[in-house]
């Protein structure tokens, strides 16, 4: 059995972000995931939820839960990232002002989903950018 | 001990109870329904934090605490008075005060759980020197939070500083240094703590990450306010009534008296249960993770503001506030400094026993089962008017529609869905009445 949900998430939208992150959360809970798995799912679908709020032109949030694993799929419609190599890196931002002053664009987003996830894969264009997350339930 | 039949301090008093949604929409864990017309207390959810106690109008949920005769089952008595029993007494200049008039009432002595506030001051500044342990390292103090951590945020339990509480430390030095005085076997010695909080009793009877509790009893502040009253405004005290704990350890009775103490310079401390979930969901999401220390309470004002405490907790708070103030001008020395090295090393400070996560919220243990449960609770919640209102005896549409999966009850206890029904039944009628003039 699989568990889908999906979250459209706005672009700009700061009075609804991390919500989507804070119901994958509860559902994961209640379907019984752990404090390790759990931990590293909620730091990555809420940087990749933020992420859609500050650097896309808006997307979709996607979960699949089945008894093995845990997929975080996101897809946005633009504007793409450039030079992808660039952004893995530590420290390297281009949010602007808005978002900084919220406290966002620390740099970290993607590396930091890439640390949390078990498997971690992007694609970009200028038509969007798509990034899939797995998480492992069982030790492998 | 099972999580599923632990010892719970927060109970229902069946009698008084008039099955409003007062506590059902006020739990911090959907811990409570009402069902015939009476609320319950749903075990392994309940943290013993105490909210429905205080939300209550007609007082139909109690703290059950052990009375103060319990302490004549032992030959000795030592009290353990929490630094909040400070607060209780308005303008209050030396603890010394209390420490005598506790003597007064039926015990021996007299240990400050402010004095076990000082060296756990000490062991968690040392901890925090620690580069392995995550950030921020998480309070262990109030027994709720823990337990809500436990329940709500199983994955922020490596967080949690595995020292014990004040109380526990407190509790077991209390026994050594009596002992030692009288010269008695420390099976003689009954050691009390004299609680503000449903929680604390609760984590004496089943200690969270600890085998055993050092702490024979807890009795409310409540039941004994009125013989202290009298007693300490005689603002009498003698050479066995000295106390010894900093303004330091004084200062744990109020929010962000322990973040000052052991981290002043980055640490956040917030009180009131539901401001803590909001703060931890933050810690969840990674976004303080600059943040070295954090201090959760699970009452507001601290443990000054207490479910079984007399004074109002911001008047309680300035006292302590005012009895710190007064107490570092006589003795600067903070308790890092102040505390013996070779009596951290002496005494059992860390936790001995493992904080295991509380999978009360999964819908069931069988992963594939949960999943199924899952999709039929959205569905049900989907055609719940989403008003939250409690008349069904669940707290919210989703919980109403997660006991209904559980089978606990059936949608027809939804009196929207019901009047709905009604409805369609009273124009069926109406239809057939029709039908048969015809």
């Amino acid at each position: 059995m699989i568990i889908h949900r999906e979250y459209p998430v706005q672009a700009g939208d700061y009075i609804t972000a991390g919500e989507a992150s804070a119901d994958i959360k509860r559902n994961l809970k209640q379907l019984g995931v752990s404090g390790k798995v759990l931990k590293c799912v909620s730091v990555a679908s809420y940087e990749v939820e933020l992420n859609l709020v500050i650097h896309s032109l808006g997307g979709v949030l996607m979960l699949d839960v089945d008894s093995d694993r845990v997929v975080l799929e996101s897809k946005d419609i633009g504007p793409g990232i450039p030079d992808i190599d660039l952004a893995m890196r530590e420290g390297y931002s281009t949010a602007n002002e808005e978002a900084r002053n919220q406290g966002f664009g620390a740099g970290m987003g993607l590396p930091n989903m890439k640390r949390n996830a078990d498997t971690f894969s992007i694609a970009s264009s200028p038509a969007g950018t798509c990034i899939t997350m797995g998480f492992n339930l069982k030790e492998q | 001990m099972d999580i599923n039949t632990r010892y719970h301090s927060v109970r229902l008093d069946k009698g008084r109870c008039k099955g409003c949604t007062n506590c059902l929409l006020h739990c911090p864990t959907e811990a409570i329904r009402v069902r015939n017309g009476r609320a319950h207390i749903i075990d392994n959810k309940c943290i013993d934090c105490g909210e429905c106690i205080r939300i209550c109008d007609y007082h139909a949920k109690v703290a059950v605490t052990d009375s103060l005769e319990t302490i004549h089952g032992f030959k000795y008595a030592v009290a353990l008075p929490a630094p909040s029993l400070y607060g209780q007494f308005r303008n209050l200049k030396d603890p010394a005060y209390v420490i005598w008039a506790l003597r007064q009432i039926g015990f021996d002595d007299v240990f400050e759980v402010a004095r076990g506030a000082d060296i756990v001051t000490r062991a968690i500044h040392e901890k925090l020197r620690d580069p392995m342990l995550p950030r921020p390292l998480i309070s262990s103090a109030c027994p709720a939070v823990v337990r809500l951590i436990q329940v709500r945020f199983p994955d922020l339990i490596p967080h949690i500083v595995d020292v014990r509480q004040p109380m526990e430390v407190a509790a077991h030095l209390a026994r050594i240094e009596f002992c030692k005085k009288k010269g008695c076997e420390p099976d003689d010695v009954g050691v009390f703590f004299i609680t503000p909080c449903p929680a604390k009793m609760t984590a004496v009877r089943s200690p969270i990450g600890q085998q055993k509790s050092d702490v024979d009893g807890a009795i409310s502040m409540l039941e004994i306010y009125g013989k202290l009253r009298s007693l300490v405004s005689r603002k009498q005290a003698d050479e066995e009534s000295r106390p010894s704990a900093t303004a330091w350890g004084v200062g744990w009775a109020q929010s962000s008296g322990e973040a000052t103490a052991v981290c002043p310079e980055n640490s956040l401390a917030v009180d009131g249960i539901h401001n803590c979930i909001r703060v931890l969901e933050e810690i969840e999401n990674n976004k303080l993770n600059d943040l070295v220390f954090f201090e959760g309470n699970a009452c507001t004002g601290g443990c000054v503001g207490g479910p079984l405490t007399f004074e109002n907790n911001f008047v309680a708070k300035n006292t302590i506030r005012k009895l710190s103030d007064e107490l570092r001008e006589k003795n600067s020395v903070h308790p890092v400094n102040s505390v013996p090295a070779n009596l951290m090393s002496r005494i059992p400070l860390y936790n001995d026993a493992p904080i295991a996560e509380n999978p009360a919220l999964s819908l069931d243990d069988d992963m594939e089962v949960a999943m199924q449960k899952m999709e039929r609770m959205n569905k049900i919640a989907a055609s719940l008017p989403g008003y939250d209102c409690g008349s069904c005896g669940s707290p919210t549409c989703r919980s109403f529609a997660e006991d209904i999966v559980q089978g606990y009850c059936g949608e027809m206890d939804c009196i929207h869905k019901l009047r709905e029904q009604l409805k369609i039944m009273a124009q069926q009628m109406v239809d057939l009445a029709q039908t048969r003039r015809e």
